[in-house]
């Protein structure tokens, strides 16, 4: 243990984490509000397409193959693709991450629809339930967990992607990750990493909670 | 438009295609880094994964892999992958080694996760009728498990080769070769066209290579699996 | 040919075993069904002698091999094993599946093929299925697959576990019915576990009745157990009307036929009433020569003779070989009250309830 931690302090100045403290937190704020804008917008836009989906199956087919498209491209190819026109800024960022979790969310969603058993909605349906009611009663409670965790998933890989756009200024803790790179200065780059998993995990978890929140009944498994 | 024009003059750059920093070195280099690392990757955690599967033994730890490499940023795994190269003294900046760790570590879970959820989604009673007849447990797992778990397995493979390539554009930031150089060094110039071309030699690629991988699964998948009633 | 001695399984941290202590012999030729219900120990004996599960005690030999002393994949290799869920390989076409131990055994592929056609055609079905996936194929088809694939090395004994139990009853009596003709056929000593008393006593040359764990209530032939059950638990699994479970496993041949009001075609009116009159019916059966061609009513008998007299044929004639109960069920549903025998069209005689009634009190 002590050979860890003595190897640890010589890849981690310690003092250089404190002096950096306002910058890293500034730096969470970044990766937060990217993470989060994306997530949220990518999540609208999920929603809105998935309605469109239920309303005409065939296409589901044709939305998936576009945004499997878009998840398909390298995010700095994206990013690169998108500067030309929107700039090193947020916006760029934003529109190429939200692009990445469409394909995710939406998979999702029609998933988590789709799922409920058969049964379930032809007895709702034999106790008089009207197809709205039973749409938001029946349909969207039972959903809810695959879409959790469907956001669940868009959400940890977007905190995954925001690292990257520290190539176009911006980063959050990729940031660090890029300067340690640039100036071999390994502390910046530990802490960018470390940072961004620990980010990553606890957004996970809180989501993992809520996942269980909203399905009591499938407490019992695993 | 400036950006089209930028553009336009890259394309016809002669530099551009010929010469050191050529379209089909950076091409060639980013395609083996990215076809070793997958197969090294597949070399490492295929037979774990078969025997886990078999045993009924891996589904927690393949979702554990899952959970844990989701977690960690690809940009975060080059970047410590470049720390551990340049530390141990094989050399870091502009050569591929970090990014050739860096792309196996990215594409082993992938490609063991979905082996082991192919081999565990044979159904039992085909597996009960194998062992009934005769076969050993190796003739089960070769003959039976393994054919049938070709197609997840191939999605496996197919989902790690395709992160591998789009992590391989990072390549750049750690001084390396490969398509993401054009994108890289575009921004440091302001060189629209550069930068453009760079997206799109990359997007292309990764789509080629995802349309081609579909088509390999295809081909792969034992007959019987795929005919319906 | 198969003998469990003393053979028990306990599983980890079950208080009780699943199999206590079962001796069973099984003869060469036989046809051994067990039976009990849920959680007697059935399949879990069945798939000890194959050991699919090992057996914690006891000892079992099949064909005079000691089963725990050779590698278990190789005492597969010489028993055929019919599952429930089929367990077809959905990768292989059917002719693959049929040869899967022939080629395990190293059998020349020419030899593994024509025995896979032979197979096809004695399970019933068509040779162009042979190239089909099993995916394209209906429950009974693949069932039937399931039969040639284990019938493929030609192993003396089969195990089969409920294999007609995931079919519709339909399908599951054209199974039972040709499976039995095959196994007489073939001399193949089989095991056969079911939870359905009736398909045990139709299949059944002996019947094992288990109780829970393992414990061999009655062993005997279906005619046995059905008129002499050892205890109240086998009466109880036997169900009620064991008379009538009984009566279909006679033949008609075995009971007592009376001629019945008969008279040739040949013969005159007067013949007729005088019958009717000797039996207290009024209809009689016309015969020419040896031959049944029908009956007539009393109010068909208008002419001296009985040339213009069309005979109607029986609603139902059964053979000597039909059970009792088919005659039971013709005599309790048809008109006149009895049953018609015949064989070939020759008149063999008829039977009444008395006659039937007697097969059973004896």
């Amino acid at each position: 243990m002590n050979l860890v931690l003595g190897q640890a302090d010589q890849l981690i100045d310690w003092a250089w984490v404190e002096r950096n403290m306002s910058q890293i937190i500034d730096r969470t704020w970044e990766h937060l509000t990217l993470t989060g804008v994306s997530v949220g917008i990518g999540l609208v836009l999920s929603i809105a397409l998935t309605v469109v989906v239920l309303r005409w199956r065939w296409t589901y087919a044709a939305i998936t193959g576009f945004t499997g498209l878009l998840y398909t491209i390298p995010s700095l190819a994206l990013f690169a693709l998108l500067v030309p026109f929107t700039g090193l800024s947020a916006t760029t960022a934003i529109i190429a991450l939200t692009s990445y979790t469409l394909l995710i969310l939406i998979r999702n969603i029609v998933a988590g629809i789709d799922g409920v058993p058969a049964a379930v909605k032809e007895a709702a349906d034999g106790m008089g339930y009207t197809p709205r009611a039973r749409f938001w009663r029946m349909e969207v409670p039972l959903a809810l967990p695959v879409i959790v965790a469907g956001i669940r998933i868009a959400t940890v890989t977007t905190v995954g992607l925001v690292t990257v756009t520290a190539v176009i200024g911006l980063g959050g803790y990729g940031f660090f990750i890029l300067r340690g790179l640039n100036t071999f200065f390994w502390t910046q780059l530990i802490v960018g990493v470390v940072l961004s998993v620990v980010l990553a995990t606890i957004l996970d978890l809180i989501l993992i909670g809520l996942q269980r929140v909203l399905s009591p009944w499938a407490r019992g498994k695993v | 438009m400036r950006i089209w024009d930028q553009f336009v003059e890259y394309l016809s750059d002669p530099a551009t295609w010929t010469g050191p920093g050529s379209f089909w070195t950076r091409l060639y280099d980013h395609v083996w880094v990215s076809v070793t690392a997958t197969i090294i990757g597949f070399l490492l955690v295929f037979p774990l994964a078969l025997y886990l599967g078999h045993i009924r033994r891996g589904s927690q730890a393949a979702t554990a892999v899952v959970n844990i490499g989701r977690a960690i940023p690809s940009f975060g795994i080059l970047a410590i992958a470049f720390l551990i190269i340049v530390e141990v003294g094989i050399g870091g900046v502009r050569t591929p080694w970090s990014v050739l760790i860096a792309l196996i570590a990215l594409a082993a879970p992938p490609i063991f996760t979905n082996t082991i959820a192919g081999i565990q989604s044979v159904q039992p009673a085909t597996i009960e009728a194998a062992r009934g007849m005769g076969l050993t447990e190796r003739e089960v797992l070769m003959d039976i498990e393994l054919p049938m778990a070709m197609p997840l397995l191939m999605e496996g493979v197919r989902i790690a080769f395709v992160q591998v390539i789009a992590t391989a554009t990072l390549g750049a930031l750690v001084a390396w070769g490969g398509l993401g150089r054009y994108i890289i060094d575009g921004f440091a110039v302001r060189d629209n066209g550069e930068i453009l071309f760079g997206a799109l030699a990359v997007g292309l690629l990764a789509i080629v290579a995802e349309a081609a991988f579909s088509k390999i699964q295809r081909a792969v998948t034992p007959k019987g699996l795929k005919v319906v009633r | 040919m198969i003998r469990l001695d003393g053979v028990s399984k306990h599983y980890p941290g079950a208080v009780l075993p699943a199999v206590d202590r079962l001796t069973l012999d099984v003869m060469r030729g036989e046809f051994v069904t067990l039976v009990g219900p849920s959680g007697c120990g059935k399949t879990t004996t069945l798939k000890m002698i194959n050991r699919i599960i090992e057996p914690t005690g006891g000892s079992i030999f099949v064909d005079g091999v000691d089963a725990l002393s050779v590698p278990a994949h190789q005492l597969r290799r010489s028993i055929g094993y019919v599952i429930q869920q089929i367990g077809l390989f959905p990768h292989r076409t059917i002719a693959q599946n049929i040869g899967t131990v022939p080629g395990l055994l190293g059998w020349d592929p020419a030899r593994t093929r024509d025995r896979t056609a032979e197979l096809i055609d004695v399970v019933g079905l068509e040779s162009e299925m042979l190239d089909r996936y099993p995916a394209e194929l209906s429950g009974g088809q693949q069932q039937r697959v399931g039969v040639a694939r284990a019938l493929a090395a030609d192993p003396p004994v089969l195990l089969m576990d409920e294999p007609f139990g995931a079919v519709d009853p339909i399908v599951r009596g054209h199974l039972q019915r040709e499976f039995l003709d095959l196994q007489r056929k073939l001399g193949k000593t089989v095991v056969f576990v079911t939870h359905d008393i009736d398909e045990a006593i139709f299949l059944g040359t002996r019947i094992a009745m288990l109780n829970t764990g393992g414990i061999l209530e009655q062993y005997d032939t279906p005619e046995a157990i059905l008129s002499e059950p050892a205890n109240q638990f086998v009466e109880d699994f036997l169900g009620g009307e064991r008379g009538l479970k009984r009566l279909a496993l006679l033949p008609i041949s075995s009971a007592e036929m009376v001629r019945g009001p008969m008279i040739d075609r040949t013969g005159t009116r007067t013949d007729a009433e005088r019958t009717m009159a000797e039996h207290g019916v009024d209809w009689v059966g016309i015969l020419d020569g040896k031959m049944l061609l029908g009956w007539v009513d009393r109010r068909d008998l208008v002419s001296p003779d009985l040339n213009g007299v069309e005979p109607r044929p029986f609603a139902v004639s059964l053979s000597p070989s039909s059970s009792l109960r088919e005659a039971l069920d013709a005599v309790v549903t048809g008109h006149a009250r009895i049953a018609v025998v015949v064989e070939d069209g020759a008149y063999k005689g008829m039977l009444d309830l008395d006659g039937i009634a007697e097969e059973i009190t004896e």
